[in-house]
């Protein structure tokens, strides 16, 4: 079965959390990037993992995870409660130690980053901020007094649309003006790799379509973003590529349209012919709808042609790993 | 092409200093248990109790380091302890840990939110004690041991603070956690009541703590030195009580910088 499949979220990936802030060993040639057996990392990506091992006492949240991701690009990672995404996602950040492989964020090994590392990256937490008695523009304009080259916090706060919200105190904001504000939050630092983690969770389906908008207007001033997400929607409306994550390691990773096989699995065409409803399976939809509307006068009705969805491949796929 | 530099520690310090003023003194709770609390005990303590302490000195006078007292464990302690706890717990630390910010800012902030509070509340319960109770201020060298004292005691106790708002599971267990003991340490230290008339066995135990020495540093500066004899050494002996408070300065920092975590444990 898939690990922790079906277990609460919260503490899913329970062990340590220590914060790696400091230089301390000396690098050995593993941690140099050479992981046997496997392709070197690739120094031109904005992520590159091979081989990365994360264990919690015997049970390996991580098992030989390998993944790269472009300057640029919006990557999705997917994956049920406990196969080691938030892990993974953990150690790129810095918040977590690996056991074991080697990992390049942005050029640096996260497990020595310091401040000018970190100075270029955004993270959107899964907890998000807490309480604050500080008003929205303080809470930003304090977050980008610690970078070197700040977006402007009113720009930031127009950008996700809590400019009327400004004045407000952080601890009076609704659930989905709080993410947004930890979403400026992520973004002030003017970063050129942001982490989204479960970023629309508790918004309404008009605040996730504006959420996107900025998504994808980001991508559009070159920030590269890894998000994780339940949504699959999600991921297929925004993600250049997606990857699942299943028991430690990624199952598959391609662009949304042909995850799965989903880009050449059968097509579902229907329509409704003498009152009944019809379905066929075909591999070539466009010949058959041709001959379907050959016997048709005019419109074919009711007519629909439907392929595996995101989330029919990707429940088949987490379905595969059990 | 060169990297932007980075903003000066300096300048970070500055913001931090003013997010956490601005976090303690907007926040109606913290400001009426840590402030506003010591005023209180002043006020009814004084009106109730009425020892007899000799050599002419009043109950609130007594008091008056007694109070000053709770009002820097308040202040550092029990401050500290709860809120760095419930910013763990709510994931405010996490967050901070992600940014270019050095880890030494956070900390500079909260001393310069423990030392504002601690010297509005003293102020605040000097301007009480004199216009209710009409105490004698101190004077001359006394406000210079007013104010050693009363540094190396708020430092001791911001650090055990901090240390304990790091064993405490979340921000709530914190809470529970730290008020009662600072209020049996203060009990047995001789804060709400003369500590001659604490058993002794108790005020052994409370020799072991950093409060009883910072309660007899501040005694020191508001009674005569008549009054030295009801000490147990029978003086105030200053220079213990500089010595076990920079003692505890020492374990206070060495448990933070073994203990210190960004995260609660077992997080996510």
């Amino acid at each position: 079965m898939i690990a922790g499949r079906g277990r609460p979220a919260a503490g899913s990936d329970g062990g340590d959390c220590d914060l790696v802030q400091k230089d301390s060993l000396l690098p050995t040639p593993r941690e140099l990037g050479a992981v046997p057996g496997r392709e070197p990392l690739d120094p031109d990506a904005a992520i590159s993992i091979r081989g990365l091992v994360k264990r919690y006492g015997d049970r390996a949240a991580v098992d030989g995870l390998d993944l790269d991701i472009r300057r640029g690009e919006i990557f999705a990672l997917l994956g049920p409660n406990g196969a080691g995404k938030t892990t993974t996602v953990e150690v790129l950040e810095g918040y977590r130690r690996r056991d074991g492989g080697a990992v390049r964020v942005l050029g640096v090994d996260p497990a020595r980053g310091g401040r000018r590392w970190k100075a270029q990256l955004g993270i959107v937490l899964q907890s998000g901020a807490g309480d604050s008695q500080l008003s929205v523009r303080e809470l930003l304009k304090a977050r980008a007094s610690y970078y070197a080259e700040p977006r402007d916090p009113d720009e930031v706060l127009e950008l996700v649309g809590l400019t009327d919200k400004a004045g407000a105190r952080g601890r009076s904001l609704s659930g989905g003006q709080r993410r947004r504000l930890d979403v400026a939050l992520g973004i002030v630092g003017r970063p050129r790799l942001l982490f989204l983690d479960e970023p629309t969770t508790g918004f309404d389906p008009e605040a996730r379509r504006q959420f996107w908008a900025l998504i994808r207007s980001l991508r559009d001033l070159g920030t590269t973003m890894l998000l994780t997400t339940h949504y699959l929607d999600e991921a297929e409306a925004l993600a250049d590529r997606v990857g699942v994550i299943a028991r430690g390691q990624l199952a598959e990773v391609a662009v949304p349209t042909a995850l799965g096989g989903r880009g050449t699995a059968p097509a579902v065409v229907s329509w409704t012919e003498g009152g009944v409803r019809r379905t066929a399976e075909t591999a070539t939809p466009t010949a058959f709808v041709r001959e379907l509307a050959a016997r048709f006068p005019g419109e074919v009705p009711d007519l629909a042609v439907s392929r595996p969805t995101l989330e029919d491949v990707y429940l088949k796929m987490i379905g595969d790993h059990s | 092409m060169t990297a932007p530099a980075l903003p000066s520690f300096r300048r970070v310090y500055l913001t931090r200093a003013g997010v956490e003023l601005k976090e303690f003194f907007r926040q109606r709770e913290s400001v009426v248990f840590t402030l506003a609390f010591p005023v209180i005990l002043l006020l009814a303590l004084g009106a109730v109790l009425d020892y007899d302490l000799g050599a002419g000195v009043d109950f609130p006078q007594y008091f008056m380091a007694g109070v000053i007292t709770a009002g820097i464990v308040g202040a550092s302690l029990q401050n500290m302890a709860i809120h760095i706890a419930g910013e763990r717990s709510d994931g405010t630390l996490k967050s901070l840990a992600g940014t270019p910010m050095p880890a030494s800012a956070y900390f500079v902030g909260k001393v310069v939110q423990v030392l504002a509070v601690a010297v509005a509340t003293i102020a605040l319960l000097l301007l009480v004690g004199v216009l209710v109770y009409g105490i004698d201020l101190p004077s001359g060298t006394e406000w210079l041991t007013f104010a050693w004292v009363s540094v190396l005691g708020a430092a001791a106790c911001t650090l055990l603070g901090i240390a304990v708002s790091t064993l405490a599971r979340n921000g709530r267990s914190a809470s529970a956690t730290v008020t009662p003991i600072a209020l049996v340490l203060e009990f047995i230290s001789g804060v709400f009541l003369p500590f001659d008339q604490v058993p002794g066995w108790l005020q052994d135990v409370a020799a072991v703590f950093p409060v009883k020495w910072l309660a007899q540093g501040l005694r020191s500066v508001f009674l005569s030195d008549a009054l030295a004899a009801h000490e147990p050494a029978g003086s105030w002996e200053l220079g213990t009580v500089a010595l076990v408070l920079g003692l505890w300065c020492v374990v206070g920092l060495v448990l933070c910088a073994l203990t210190f975590r960004w995260q609660d444990r077992g997080s996510d």
